[in-house]
């Protein structure tokens, strides 16, 4: 899995039957310390998360599969949970 | 899944029988602001969108899932169209 923030939300009404029902978020990859790592990208919320959240995304299709409910969604990403903090060494 | 402008279409007569009748878009990956982002490539249509529309895409084996029960080689494809884009203040 990835830390990211929640940046916003997209809305398609043209989608995969798969996809209906689920909340597209905008999510941009951060490292532990908040720094933005890499593309921005859309994953399905599974936790009801938040613009500014900082968030746990897996990168998976089964997983965010799970997530969405529907098996064998065509996704490849979904937030599975809003960080309360993160502690290093 | 990541965000994406159709920029244009691939013919191909000789292919993969798993192919056949499958719609194949050149893309071009977008950031959200909608800035080029990465090289292009060629993704299936999942949805039925045309050249020039923002749409999102999705990667690796989940790509063929949008085609199940049948099997289709893929690993890119569109599987929504952008109607709007909300990018708060944060």
């Amino acid at each position: 899995m990835i830390l990211g923030r929640v940046t916003g939300s997209v809305v398609a009404t043209a989608k995969h039957y798969k996809l209906e029902g689920c909340k597209l978020l905008l999510v941009q990859p951060i490292g532990p310390q908040g720094d933005a790592r890499g593309v921005p990208m859309l994953a399905v919320d599974g936790v009801d998360a938040g613009e500014g959240d900082r968030v746990l995304v897996v990168q998976e299709g089964k997983c965010a599969s799970m997530v969405s409910g529907r098996a064998d969604s065509p996704l490849d990403a979904a937030i599975v949970a809003v960080v309360d903090a993160v502690e290093l060494e | 899944m990541l965000l994406a402008k159709v920029v244009g279409t691939v013919v191909a007569t000789v292919k993969d029988p798993g192919l056949l009748g499958q719609k194949l878009l050149v893309i071009q990956p977008l950031t959200p602001s909608g800035e080029p982002n990465g090289s292009r490539l060629v993704a299936l249509d999942a949805v039925g969108v045309g050249v020039s529309e923002r749409v999102f895409y999705v990667r690796g084996k989940e790509a063929s899932f949008s085609f199940l029960p049948d099997h289709v080689p893929a690993d890119a494809g569109i599987v929504g169209k952008v109607d709007s884009i909300d990018e708060g203040r944060s």
